[in-house]
């Protein structure tokens, strides 16, 4: 189970496919060489959130709005990857494409029917979302800045999921609790909503 | 050229070259199987004609397949449509990283491994969802939204079994949970876990009895009614390469992987025990197919939300309470 970060000497590409006894001759195996891949697969999975984000918000199809989002949280899994976390990247693939996506897919079937028409967006919506999301927005940013940010490495040479483990339900308990808590809410408000359109119909 | 044949990249290249080789020979030989065993089970021969025992018959259809025109209907959205088949293929293939054949023919021994198999898992769902709902059918569309109730349903007893066992070996790593059943197998330690798995694994192939989303009866070919010529052939192989997965990791996760029963080698070597049971496990899985009837889809709900997860949630407590006990 150990999953520990690996030394500064390593260069992110090892990280990236853990790539051992890397050898310094052939193309492939210079270390300039494999620092630039490692580059060009940070940019890929970059642009694969960016792309699939904005896939999940442009398009007036919310079954690419589904599949986009799919693809975004897949690349946040990426991100994860290329930080050397194959464990947190493999959650995030099981808990957010695997189950958070699936429920959405299941709120669809709760809602209008696909082939009618969809209807125009409303402004005061539009820019009530804008406002929401600029606010995260900011409120990240913010934080983001106001961190003193420390590598992973010099706080900590075991990042094995025991540890992972043990942090959470200690040192990081309230955010594990707020999740449940929301994950609850989700719940309800899920059985409420199909309680509605049942009644409706019946 | 020495240190390339000793590097990563050669493994890599090679590793992949002989997956995906593997890939479409298993699912030449399962479909092959699959027809034999359908027809002795109806007690008739199968296919005999091409090859002997018919064995070229599968090699004869995929060359017909790829020969077929692809036609795509005029409603269908057009940018889905043609990759989803590719989409349901790739997620398949990741398994075989890290599958223990044999002790070092693995190609990547994870210390995640058996969360790797699974977290990829849910974008065959996905795909499937994008393959039957591009189609603009509603046949399609419906074994679409079929599929994905019943794998959001089977899932979690799924994960809950593989978790009763994670829980014994206390890894995540194939290699180490294969080497912990040296003396006995863990599907005489953890049956109900082994049993809930298998039926589990058989509705997220979805085969009978739990093949709802395709249901030929009431659903044309559910969510691949719309598709034709080798794309058709794409959904088929990944379904036959996924059962190859599913049966391989209940092998290693339960039947003691490359490992004789009881500590007993016989001489045989890993990699003939871990697919002589692994094809063992394929074939239990097509005899129940062709025995039993499709079950409803309420019956199917029932049987996984009010039966299976109970259940499977009693066992890994129970599983947790020994483990401290001892």
């Amino acid at each position: 189970m150990e999953l520990r970060c690996r030394s500064h000497s390593q260069t992110r590409a090892e990280q990236v496919v853990g790539l051992k006894n890397v050898s310094q001759e052939g193309i492939f195996m210079n270390p300039l060489a494999t620092d630039s891949l490692a580059q060009i697969a940070f940019w890929i999975v970059v642009g694969l959130t960016f792309g699939g984000a904005s896939l999940a918000v442009f398009p007036r199809n919310i079954l690419y709005n589904v599949l986009g989002l799919a693809l975004a949280l897949a690349g946040v899994a990426g991100l994860y990857l290329y930080l050397g976390s194959f464990f947190i990247a493999l959650m995030q693939l099981l808990i957010y494409v695997g189950a958070i996506t699936i429920s959405i897919v299941f709120a669809i079937m709760l809602s209008r029917p696909l082939h009618l028409e969809v209807p125009r967006r409303e402004v005061p919506k539009v820019a009530m979302a804008i406002a929401a999301s600029l606010v995260f927005f900011l409120g990240a940013v913010g934080v983001c800045f106001k961190t003193s940010w420390v590598p992973a490495p010099d706080r900590s040479a075991d990042w094995s999921v025991t540890a992972i483990g043990h942090m959470l339900l200690t040192r990081y308990d309230l955010v594990f609790e707020v999740i449940s808590l929301v994950l609850l809410v989700a719940i309800i408000g899920a059985v409420v909503t199909a309680g509605f359109t049942r009644r409706l119909s019946s | 050229m020495g240190s390339f044949m000793a590097s990563e990249w050669f493994r890599l290249i090679v590793g992949l070259v002989i997956v995906l080789a593997f890939s479409q020979l298993n699912a030449l030989f399962l479909v092959w199987l699959e027809r034999k065993v359908a027809g002795h089970i109806q007690l008739r021969i199968g296919p005999k004609e091409v090859g002997p025992f018919g064995l070229l018959q599968t090699i004869a259809d995929g060359i017909k397949l790829v020969g077929k025109e692809l036609i795509t209907p005029r409603s269908a959205d057009n940018k889905l449509f043609p990759v989803a088949p590719v989409l349901v293929f790739m997620p398949v293939l990741v398994g075989f990283l890290v599958l223990p054949f044999a002790p070092h023919l693995i190609i990547r021994d994870m210390n995640v491994g058996v969360l790797l198999i699974f977290a990829f898992s849910a974008f065959t769902v996905l795909a499937i969802l994008a393959g039957g709902w591009s189609s603009n059918n509603k046949y399609a569309l419906l074994g679409a939204i079929r599929s994905v109730a019943q794998n959001v349903a089977y899932e979690i007893p799924l994960l809950l079994a593989v978790l009763s066992v994670v829980l014994m070996v206390n890894s995540l790593q194939f290699s180490e949970i294969v080497k912990a059943q040296g003396r006995v197998w863990f599907v005489f330690v953890q049956p109900v876990a082994a049993l809930i798995y298998l039926i589990c694994a058989t509705a997220e192939t979805n085969r009978a009895p739990f093949d709802i989303p395709e249901a030929e009866s009431e659903l044309v070919a559910g969510f691949h009614t719309e598709f034709s010529g080798m794309r058709f052939g794409l959904f088929f192989l990944a379904e036959y390469t996924n059962m190859f997965i599913v049966s391989a990791v209940a092998t290693s996760l339960f039947f003691g992987g490359w490992q004789g029963p009881f500590g007993f080698d016989l001489g045989i070597p890993g990699i003939v025990w871990f697919l002589a049971k692994t094809y063992v496990l394929i074939f239990v899985i097509m005899w129940v197919r062709w025995t039993f009837p499709r079950l409803r889809f309420d019956q199917l709900m029932n049987l996984s939300w009010k039966f299976m997860i109970p259940l499977s949630l009693a066992n890994l407590i129970v599983t947790a309470i020994v483990l401290k006990l001892i």
